[in-house]
């Protein structure tokens, strides 16, 4: 009797004190719960560069790939572009290509941009936004590493070093 | 920690204060108050008893109704001080959090911050707070409901007679007979009351139920909470906020992609003085007042398998007309109107002047949100957008930028080709802003005209939990009024050595029952009982 008592307790304790740990933990959570998580498949996606050319990043596999996600208007995207370049220059032949998304401004102002900053690497636009809303971007800029196999390795966001960059690209080069 | 049985033979639980089945008093304090303490019909409540191991401290912690009551007042008073200061989701995007509360509110500002109280209603220890309400409901209510009923079920018809004495309603019939006794039985038929009879003894007892009325409401309250706790489970409810331009089909967020919704106009109408002669002076006091917001919706469905990025091919599923409270609904989402921007700018025209003469060279129309590199205008004439600013402002470095990407503020760099400068004359073009920075031009961008769009804001709403949340909140009023419109109520009259003893309790309305007594007893030799509890009080004011 006692001990059926004892035991019933402990049941109702345990379900509600699980009840309230889940509410807490999925609370504290959800701010930060990415829509691509570290160690999961990147979301495919399709966009079209500024010479028209198609860019899937599934048909990049077997490299790594640096993708980041930039607007022309951010300051910090906009200094953090060079190094992005350089790097790109250096590694691009040692299996690593770099993706820039640019969140959904006119053709104008982001051809105006690549001139200005004379950048090498392919840049696409998310005209409609669909390509933010499947990896979840905010704020800007937003960096994502994803590996050969195509598994996000690491996000960052905040402006990048020049060195934080030559790192990133050898962490996903083949 | 041994089971008490009592001399009527009833075996009950040990902490017991009233013998379940016959009422005799059997904890010696009470022996010797002139009323008892009916409060869960003196059932033991198993908490008050037991203490030996963690779980039991942890369980008759929650189990105490003054640490329930204190959580409450605690949980109040953090609610009313997440009030002073608005909280954060509130405050204007312009500066962060942390500079914004100082910034505006002082040191206290900075104080409210520090302390978390900026995100209150979501903070861990609010929600610990709140859960302990919960874990407080569940126990208390298991800790009662359980021996209360045990105890109304297991009661008897023959009471004892220290139970009936300490009765608030009692007295004794010296001359009471058979006749007397039937009369009461019919009387209280007649009131709905459910009579047992044993042994020549009577118990008339009626809405039992409504004892079960605050467990009701609790469990209601118990539903309410687990379906506030459900809202934090990924995909049970997403509210999400969508901008869309008139003529845009944008994804609806948290579909997948498979839906698409466009705008295809935004409406907003004002009461009309004119047609609406009720209104007149109301319009005349308040100025302008809307009638109706509305966006002519049309929804899509993506056909085929979705990457994002690439062009989607769409199904039209339905049109729509969004009005306040007029959602456009598919499968479990909805879309209501909650907020809009008229007249946001869309294209600007200028026409190619030549300054001296006035003549102009053709008009171009950029559209901001796609302007085109060149327009050419014929006869050697062109004009090339050399940069472009949506949202113009100085940066520090005194160069212009944008702020944006919508165009709130827009500016131009134009290069102007004419056959007599075919290189080209550069002109940076702002609102009511024209700046030549090589020199005087022979050409300007005149200033022609805008075309504006508007913009509705519609929240993406999915709500899985309001059944569960409704039905707690139903429970929850049914449980009060179960407990608030009835009492339950017992009369006991028992055949005592040839004399009739009458007791009665409620949980509430004394008043009331006593009137039923008294109509009960008319037309029979019984005298009827005496409040006690008024008794003791006039004893005391010596009246």
């Amino acid at each position: 009797m006692k001990k059926r008592r004892l035991v019933m307790r402990a049941i109702i304790l345990l379900v509600l004190a699980s009840a309230v740990a889940y509410t807490l933990y999925a609370n504290l959570t959800k701010d930060n719960r990415m829509k691509v998580e570290v160690g999961k498949q990147a979301p495919d996606f399709v966009l079209v560069d500024m010479q028209g050319e198609k860019h899937k990043l599934s048909d990049y596999k077997g490299q790594g790939v640096f993708l980041n996600f930039w607007g022309t208007w951010c300051k910090p995207c906009e200094a953090e572009m060079p190094y992005i370049n350089n790097q790109y220059n250096h590694y691009k032949d040692k299996g690593v290509t770099v993706l820039a998304v640019n969140v959904s401004e006119s053709e104008l102002a982001v051809n105006r941009f690549i001139e200005r900053k004379k950048l090498d690497f392919p840049n696409v636009i998310d005209k409609d936004g669909q390509v933010q809303a499947a990896y979840g971007i905010n704020p800007l800029p937003a960096t994502f590493l994803i590996d050969k196999d195509g598994k996000v390795v690491k996000y960052h966001t905040g402006t990048l070093t020049e060195a934080t960059v030559r790192e990133f690209m050898e962490k996903i080069k083949p | 920690m041994k089971d008490v049985k009592c001399e009527c033979g009833h075996v009950n639980p040990h902490g017991t204060v009233l013998c379940e089945a016959c009422g005799k008093v059997l904890v010696e304090q009470s022996q010797d108050q002139p009323l008892l303490d009916m409060r869960y019909e003196g059932s033991a409540r198993r908490s008050q008893t037991y203490n030996k191991s963690i779980i039991d401290k942890i369980w008759n912690f929650f189990s105490s109704v003054k640490v329930g009551v204190w959580l409450i007042v605690i949980t109040l008073v953090a609610s009313a001080a997440g009030t002073i200061l608005p909280q954060e989701m509130y405050i204007p995007p312009t500066m962060p959090a942390e500079e914004y509360y100082e910034d505006q509110y002082g040191w206290f500002g900075k104080l409210y911050y520090v302390l978390g109280f900026n995100n209150l209603y979501s903070s861990w220890w609010y929600l610990i707070l709140i859960a302990m309400i919960g874990i407080s409901l569940v126990i208390c209510s298991l800790d009662r409901v359980v021996p209360l009923y045990k105890a109304l079920k297991a009661q008897r018809v023959t009471r004892h007679e220290g139970f009936l004495k300490r009765q608030r309603l009692f007295g004794i019939s010296e001359n009471g007979d058979q006749q007397d006794l039937t009369a009461v039985k019919e009387r209280l038929k007649s009131k709905r009351y459910h009579v047992r009879e044993e042994n020549g003894d009577l118990l008339a007892e009626k809405n039992r139920f409504s004892r079960w009325g605050p467990y009701v409401n609790h469990v209601g309250l118990i539903i309410f909470l687990i379906g506030g706790m459900l809202r934090f489970v990924p995909g049970m409810y997403i509210d999400k906020v969508l901008w869309l331009r008139e003529g845009e089909t944008k994804v609806v967020p948290e579909t997948d992609g498979q839906y698409y919704v466009a705008n295809e106009k935004f409406i907003l109408e004002n009461y009309d003085k004119e047609k609406d002669k009720t209104f007149e002076a109301a319009i005349d006091r308040a100025g302008m007042v809307v009638k109706n917001y509305q966006t002519n919706a049309v929804l899509y469905k993506r056909v085929g398998p979705a990457i994002p990025g690439e062009k989607p091919e769409l199904e039209k599923v339905k049109e729509h007309k969004i009005k306040v409270n007029q959602p456009l609904k598919f499968e479990r989402f909805a879309l209501y109107q909650v907020d809009y921007k008229l007249d946001e700018l869309n294209t600007m025209s200028f026409s190619l002047t030549n300054k001296d003469s006035g003549k102009t060279f053709g008009d171009i129309k950029v559209n901001l949100y796609d302007p085109k590199p060149k327009y050419d205008l014929e006869n050697g004439y062109a004009v090339e957008v050399l940069s472009f600013f949506p949202d113009f402002e100085f940066g520090e470095d005194g160069e212009p930028t944008t702020k944006s990407r919508i165009p709130n503020n827009p500016a131009f760099v134009f290069k102007m080709i004419s056959p007599e400068v075919p290189k080209g004359e550069t002109s940076f073009v702002a609102i009511q802003q024209t700046i030549e920075p090589l020199g005087d031009n022979q050409y300007k961008m005149a200033f022609k005209g805008i075309e504006t769009k508007n913009v509705t804001a519609l929240t993406v709403r999915k709500d899985l939990t309001i059944w569960i949340i409704i039905v707690g909140g139903i429970l929850f009023m049914i449980g009060v009024i179960q407990g608030a419109y009835w009492n339950h109520r017992r009369i006991w009259v028992q055949n005592k050595d040839g004399k009739i003893w009458i007791a009665a309790h409620t949980n509430k309305n004394w008043f009331g029952l006593k009137r039923e007594i008294e109509f009960v007893l008319t037309e029979t030799k019984l005298t009827i009982p005496n409040d006690q509890v008024q008794r003791e009080r006039m004893d005391k004011e010596g009246v």
